[in-house]
């Protein structure tokens, strides 16, 4: 079974994965590709806006403003909510919101739920919570289908599979979709439009016999209660009317204060994440509409602990439009499994560890899985500093005896300058015994360079010998 | 004006030629320049490790050392970058929660709280802070090409260098510095210089200092891109302004035996008919 973070647990540290994931030439391909293609379609059409970056600006005090006033706003959107039929729930963690969902699914003597793509139900690992208590969960969006059917990991925010091309689809459909319910036709080639009609067939079963559905949403409205949805393919539009029971499950962070601020996101979230003027669907509901009931799971799991912060709370601006991982150079050659968590990339790599903690290996690596090279910051819609917060949290990771020796004895040398000067000399008296290839951690280094040649003479002795080269 | 060179501890160890060049570079323009013994090195290295206490030493060392002058250049956009950036967000950390304890205005609580990084008492007003010394300092800090353009104002360095060059602007002069086209218009402007330009130019060569040894297999990726993108150029050189992003991509080109050379900015400005 696919999805959740429970089976990223235990996962070796950052470097060992991308270690191993760039040496995947057919993952390189396309995730260079894939990601390239997108990063060139966002800067068309952000460039089109002349205030994109007050729009920029707006985005991110918006979500600041709200941020710094969740709890009121939290409170009137529950109100809200209520007064237009539907239930609110409260969730501290992953268990409480997968007890909830499963235990509001069960009231309805239903065994499987229909899913819009949603990054907060694979953060707490609903699929598998609601498996163990004899719910099947059904993927409906296409790449999060791919995704299901391949018993995989999603490893991008918005395009889960963009890690296969089209000819593993292809065998992931002919192989797995009977499994599942309606089987790929027969003589299915890899054209995306076969693809995209095979997914069409098989889904629409599903649309159309299930009772009960289960949604994140991208926007939260307190003022009038409304949560809303942007999305390409039109499953979550059937998600959200045909079942008879709609249970969301959404970040306390998604929160908008007024319809009015809603203007600014959809101009923000398209263009960022797809490279789109408009997403093809937006829907928006308030409350249970006629004849459906409505649940509302508002889901804390670290966000509040996040929020005191001062420094990394900014990470919890983001609206999950994925440009940072299109312009990432790590991501691109690491992949997205290589981050262990369901958010990879920049915003992963700084969300994550905050979320989680840095106990486990690959969390504590997360800090250091970027170069700080600030293209993440530069296309983020909501201006996250995303290397900002690397380094903060760089300063809370836990450190190396062997790095944090090292790091002590540079600081000393680099303290004094009489320090640097005679270890400086030492160096160049030396240069002829440094080796080629250095031992130990440096070893990464010199395996594929050549470190440069120690000079004779440092600057400062050099301006001391001629006095400033006057002599 | 006082005129203060930052070399950097890279530059001051590694590339002492840089240096050099930028010396003879700014008194061919007139400027008289100073070295202060005293400097190390900004703590880059150490702040984005995730060792802030080390670095904030070494920053209170380099505004001790600086802070007497009227402009400070640096031939490094990542250490420039570094000051103008960095340093104000270490100053942030040292300072006071700004919670006021109970009953005191918010007045009282600017006035009355005695900062941690509060070291020098200067001759006339009250106490400054670490943080305000940092402010002060910070806008006269200069990468070479910004000092070059924006202060001295000249674009004709009166530099001749007859090679086919390609230039890779490192992430922190284009991203944190924001020196946009300023060290290629410079370098337009050298007399017998063929500028090529590079393919996938603002994409990270990989370095990213202490990325390069704790992630080597994704950095070593990310510079044989790099590197297969210059050698596409045909270019003679490389040149950056910044010597740690060109060590790591000269340290490849050269385990290439790629033929490419790598130069700093400085050192095509300083150059003329009677060096080459």
């Amino acid at each position: 079974m696919s999805g959740g973070n429970n089976t990223f647990l235990g996962m070796p540290a950052f470097p060992e994965n991308a270690a191993a994931a760039v040496q995947n030439s057919q993952l390189r391909f396309n995730l260079r590709k894939a990601t390239h293609t997108i990063r060139g379609k966002r800067a068309g059409v952000v460039a089109e806006l002349p205030d994109w970056m007050e729009l920029r600006q707006a985005g991110k005090e918006i979500k600041d403003h709200t941020l710094r006033n969740l709890e009121r706003y939290l409170l009137q959107l529950e109100e809200a909510v209520t007064e237009a039929g539907g239930h609110v729930h409260w969730a501290a963690d992953a268990d409480e919101a997968n007890r909830i969902v499963a235990d509001l699914v069960k009231a309805t003597g239903e065994t499987s739920v229909v899913k819009v793509k949603s990054i907060a139900t694979q953060e707490i690992g609903l699929n598998e919570a609601l498996q163990a208590e004899g719910i099947t969960a059904y993927e409906t969006d296409l790449a999060e289908l791919i995704v299901q059917l391949g018993d995989d990991w999603p490893s991008h925010i918005l395009v889960p599979a963009i890690h296969r091309n089209r000819s593993e689809i292809r065998e992931i459909f002919q192989d797995k979709m009977a499994d599942w319910g309606r089987a790929a036709p027969e003589g299915l080639t890899d054209e995306p439009s076969a693809l995209a009609e095979a997914a069409r067939l098989h889904l629409r079963e599903r649309f159309l016999s299930t009772k009960v559905a289960v949604s994140g949403a991208n926007f939260m409205i307190a003022e009038t209660g409304t949560l809303v949805i942007l999305e390409s393919e039109g499953n979550g539009r059937m998600c959200l009317t045909l079942p008879e029971t709609l249970i969301s499950v959404v970040g306390i962070e998604k929160l908008l204060p007024s319809w009015r601020d809603l203007e600014v996101f959809l101009q923000l979230l398209p263009r960022s994440s797809t490279g789109e003027r408009m997403n093809p669907y937006t829907s928006a509901w308030t409350g249970a509409v006629e004849g459906q009931e409505f649940h509302l799971v508002l889901l804390d799991n670290g966000r509040t602990q996040v929020l005191a912060d001062e420094v990394g709370r900014q990470a919890l601006r983001c609206i999950r439009c994925s440009a940072c991982l299109n312009v990432c150079p790590v991501y691109e050659r690491a992949g997205g499994h290589s981050y262990g968590s369901v958010y990879p990339g920049p915003i992963g790599a700084i969300l994550t560890p905050q979320l989680r903690g840095m106990s486990s290996a690959v969390d504590a690596s997360l800090p250091y899985a970027s170069t700080l090279c600030g293209a993440c910051f530069e296309v983020c819609p909501v201006a996250i500093d995303i290397p900002e917060v690397l380094v903060h949290l760089r300063g809370k990771a836990p450190h190396a005896r062997a790095e944090r020796l090292g790091m002590r004895a540079a600081g000393w040398v680099l303290n004094r300058p009489g320090r640097l000067g005679r270890t400086q000399r030492l160096g160049s008296r030396l240069r002829r015994f440094v080796p080629k290839r250095l031992p130990g951690p440096l070893s990464g280094w010199t395996n594929t360079r050549d470190i440069p040649d120690i000079p004779a003479e440092s600057f400062r002795d050099w301006w001391n010998r001629t006095d400033g080269g006057a002599r | 004006m006082r005129v203060a060179l930052f070399i950097t501890c890279v530059n001051d160890t590694l590339f002492p030629g840089t240096g050099q060049a930028v010396v003879t570079l700014l008194r061919r323009l007139g400027c008289d320049v100073e070295f202060p013994q005293a400097q190390t090195c900004c703590g880059q290295m150490h702040v984005n490790t995730g060792y802030p206490e080390e670095g904030r030493l070494l920053a209170r060392h380099f505004v001790d050392v600086f802070a007497e002058y009227d402009a400070v250049v640096a031939p490094s956009g990542s250490c420039a970058a570094m000051v103008r950036e960095q340093y104000p967000r270490l100053t942030r950390a040292t300072a006071p929660a700004a919670v006021p304890a109970a009953g005191t205005s918010a007045d009282a609580t600017v006035a009355g709280v005695a900062p941690a990084g509060r070291v020098r008492v200067p001759s006339s007003g009250g106490p400054v802070s670490f943080a305000d010394e940092v402010a002060a300092l910070t806008p006269k800090v200069y990468d070479l090409s910004e000092f070059l353009i924006d202060v001295l104002g000249v674009t004709d360095v009166g530099a001749y260098f007859p090679h086919r060059v390609t230039y890779h602007p490192t992430c922190h002069s284009l991203r944190g510095l924001h020196l946009g086209d300023r060290p290629t218009r410079l370098l337009e402007q050298v007399r017998g210089l063929e500028l090529v330009p590079l393919p996938g130019a603002d994409e990270c060569c990989g370095f990213g200092g202490t990325f390069a040894v704790k992630n080597p297999a994704i950095s070593a990726a990310m510079c044989g891109d790099k590197v297969h993108n210059v050698v596409s150029t045909r270019a003679e050189v490389l040149c950056a302004a910044d010597n740690s992003c060109l060590m790591h991509i000269g340290g490849t080109l050269k385990r290439q035996r790629t033929g490419v050379r790598i130069m700093h900015l400085a050192e095509i400005l300083a150059a003329t008919e009677v060096t080459r």
